[in-house]
């Protein structure tokens, strides 16, 4: 669907995006991750063609991204903003018709769109009449009106209140089912487990992960385990097969620990030497989360740049 | 549709459906035809005495009995003789003047003028002309021309028309209405270079204060979205000039027809006026109108697309209003005085000045060569500032919360893309 090839983006004084590729399949939610200032809105203008790579391309549905493409693609920057004065109907309308809409067909749609998100009230108001969340519900309208291939939302999440996000998250949902393809980015961790297909990780200009968020999560297993027993507390003595790296008590003789393997011991082995001496209930591997691998890798990259 | 048309259409119509819009569009005809109707009345009140006045002569000298006439509103008695009387008498009354003609009348200021009000200025000058005529005529008669044959000899009336000689044949050199015309189209174009210009400048800022700029772009290109914006804002600029044309030639002839009355000195400026070539001059107006807008509302959108806030324009706006300030002065106060001089002819070649200062030349009909010259300079002109506003331009509009400078305005225009 999307693909980048070794884009470099250079501005006076500080590199935005060095040698970044990227591959968004078709019908994937793709999450852009990465801390502020990484370069994630340098890319997304550059899919946007706001502004143009200093080297590299980018390819859409396997032809040279061009202007053709325009219309093909939605775009809800992060930083909102529709004009003020002028009445929201016609205003969609308006942006609409950019993208190269009928007069006709951008009314109908919009009718469409504004009764299903209980707009319709707003048509005749301007946008300053508007609270900051309808007019971030109003600018998703525009931004999906004219039924994009590609849906890119930069930081979609901010700005909305916990409800309207809700909203917003169905309907990116729903988007995808029936086939148009997403590609936002956030720093916000939470809602890229919940939402993203794939993800790629930029920091400092620079790529650091990409790939399945189910590939990624299970590559970066290191044999951590949560285990909860019930009986009289085990004294580790160091003579186990793992390491321990937490533990907590409570009351009623229920005991949680967190271990991580050693050597070549696997979880059975764990069993194995706790079975005699408690009564197991649980044993479950720790699967880092997003944020956690976020975090570790933009760390070690940071440090490893410094 | 074209997506540029799109733009156009919208910055259009945003424009002309504003309330202000459509309150300038009758207040300023309006306020033309009010002051066309005042500049009449003043001219015809100040031309004929509005109320009867009587004029009671005392001739001392017996050289003027009987002999002034009435005119309208002025009427000459012979009832009062005596000056000291009369004097008193005239506290109490209004309307009535005394003339008093002493026996050596010849004598300079001695005939004299007594109301209880000064004389109004058409009183007098009736009185003085009646009083040399009569004087005239007894000179005559005392030196024995046939008082019969006196009578017979009409008096004429003749003005002097001042006529040009040149190559195209003679024209008329009235210059009064060409300087006016000159400096009214200069004033014209100045205010609104500004005025259209600005709203040019503050649409951009609009934009990217807004954010709704990056949602555009995706859009269009920034170009694309420049040249919508100023040919949309030209155009508005261009109705109102039509609409106020127009309205303003039919209050005009509205007040012409309502007030009209023949021959006065009003009518004879009016009769040079239609002399005056307006086609050519419209057709220059409009020109210079356009291609100096063009010039310079690209640079005001250049401007624009660099600051975060109207606030910050002064620095950029310096260079841009600097030129237009300097020819509106010099327009109003040295050009139109010496519309040949190289001074006017450099000016109104450079596309910098040259809107405001051709446009004082022009009723003054400067060779067509320099007008076809400057014209091609203004449209070279105007290419050449829209092609750098649009490299300022494209980089301007996303960068948000950076002060600019000047060198970083030269850095953005050598941005690739």
């Amino acid at each position: 669907m999307l693909s980048i090839r070794n884009i470099v983006k250079q501005y006076a004084g500080h590199r935005a995006l060095s040698d970044v590729s990227l591959e968004v399949e078709s019908g994937q939610i793709f999450g852009l991750l990465g801390p502020n200032g990484a370069g994630k809105t340098s890319l997304i203008r550059i899919v946007n063609q706001i502004t143009a790579p200093d080297s590299g391309d980018v390819y859409f549905n396997g032809e040279k991204l061009n202007q053709s493409h325009i219309e093909r693609i939605g775009y809800l920057p992060e930083e909102r903003g529709l004009y003020k004065k002028m009445e929201i109907g016609e205003q969609m309308i308006y942006l609409a018709r950019l993208k190269g809409l009928s007069r006709a067909e951008a009314q109908k749609r919009l009718k469409f769109w504004f009764e299903k998100l209980e707009m319709e009230t707003w048509w005749k108001k301007k946008i300053e009449e508007l609270s900051k969340g309808m007019q971030q519900k109003a600018q998703f309208v525009a931004t999906v009106l004219h039924e994009p291939d590609l849906i890119i939302l930069d930081e979609p999440f901010s700005g909305f209140d916990p409800v309207n996000a809700e909203l917003i998250k169905d309907e990116i949902l729903e988007l995808n089912k029936k086939g148009a393809t997403i590609l936002f980015s956030t720093h916000r961790m939470e809602s890229v487990e919940e939402l993203c297909d794939a993800i790629a990780l930029i920091n400092k200009s620079h790529k650091i992960l990409d790939g399945k968020v189910k590939h990624i999560r299970n590559s970066y297993r290191n044999e951590t385990y949560f285990v909860e027993y019930e009986g009289p507390r085990i004294a580790f003595d160091g003579s186990q097969p793992f390491e321990l790296l937490d533990e907590t008590h409570s009351v009623d003789d229920s005991h949680t620990i967190k271990i991580k393997l050693s050597g070549q011991n696997n979880s059975n082995d764990v069993l194995q030497y706790l079975i005699p001496k408690a009564r197991v209930n649980m044993l479950q591997e720790v699967i880092p989360s997003m944020h956690e691998i976020f975090i570790e890798k933009v760390n070690l990259n940071s440090a490893g740049h410094e | 549709m074209n997506k540029v048309l799109l733009i156009i259409q919208r910055e259009y119509l945003t424009r002309v459906r504003k309330k202000s819009f459509i309150i300038m569009l009758f207040v300023v005809p309006a306020l033309i035809f009010v002051m066309g109707v005042v500049i009449k009345m003043v001219a015809e009140n100040s031309d004929k005495l509005s109320s009867l006045q009587t004029v009671n002569v005392i001739d001392k000298s017996g050289s003027f009995a009987n002999k002034f006439h009435d005119v309208t509103n002025v009427k000459f008695t012979y009832a009062l003789t005596d000056l000291k009387s009369s004097k008193q008498l005239l506290k109490d009354s209004e309307g009535i003047s005394i003339l008093y003609i002493p026996a050596n009348y010849m004598q300079k200021d001695s005939v004299q003028i007594f109301s209880k009000k000064k004389a109004s200025i058409p009183l007098s000058e009736e009185i003085e002309k009646q009083i040399s005529d009569i004087a005239f005529s007894n000179n005559l008669i005392s030196h024995h021309i046939d008082t019969a044959l006196l009578s017979s000899i009409k008096r004429t009336n003749i003005s002097v028309n001042a006529i040009e000689i040149s190559d195209k044949g003679d024209k008329n050199a009235n210059i009064g209405p060409n300087i006016l015309i000159g400096i009214a189209c200069a004033i014209l174009i100045y205010l609104s270079l500004f005025i259209y210009g600005g709203q040019v400048m503050r649409g951009v800022i609009e934009e990217k204060t807004n954010r709704i700029i990056e949602v555009v772009i995706s859009s269009v290109k920034p170009f694309q979205l420049m040249l919508g914006k100023i040919i949309g804002v030209g155009l508005v600029g261009l109705t109102q000039f039509s609409a106020w044309i127009i309205l303003s030639v039919i209050s005009t002839k509205i007040a012409g027809h309502a007030f009209s009355s023949p021959a006065s000195p009003m009518t004879n400026a009016l009769a040079v006026l239609q002399t005056i070539p307006f086609g050519y001059i419209m057709g220059c107006f409009i020109f210079y109108f356009l291609s100096g807008y063009l010039f310079y509302a690209a640079l005001f959108a250049a401007v624009g697309s660099a600051v975060d806030s109207e606030t910050e324009t002064q620095q950029f706006m310096f260079p841009i209003t600097m030129p237009l300030l300097f020819t509106y002065i010099l327009s109003v106060s040295v050009l139109f005085r010496a519309p040949d001089s190289p001074l006017a002819v450099w000016l109104s070649m450079i596309p910098f000045t040259a809107p405001v200062a051709m446009m004082v030349r022009i009723p003054f009909d400067p060779p067509h060569w320099q007008v076809a010259i400057s014209m091609a300079l203004m449209v070279v002109g105007f290419l050449f500032t829209t092609y750098v506003a649009a490299r300022i331009y494209r980089v301007g509009v996303l960068m948000y919360g950076k002060k600019a400078s000047y060198k970083e305005l030269v850095k953005w225009f050598f941005y690739k893309e």
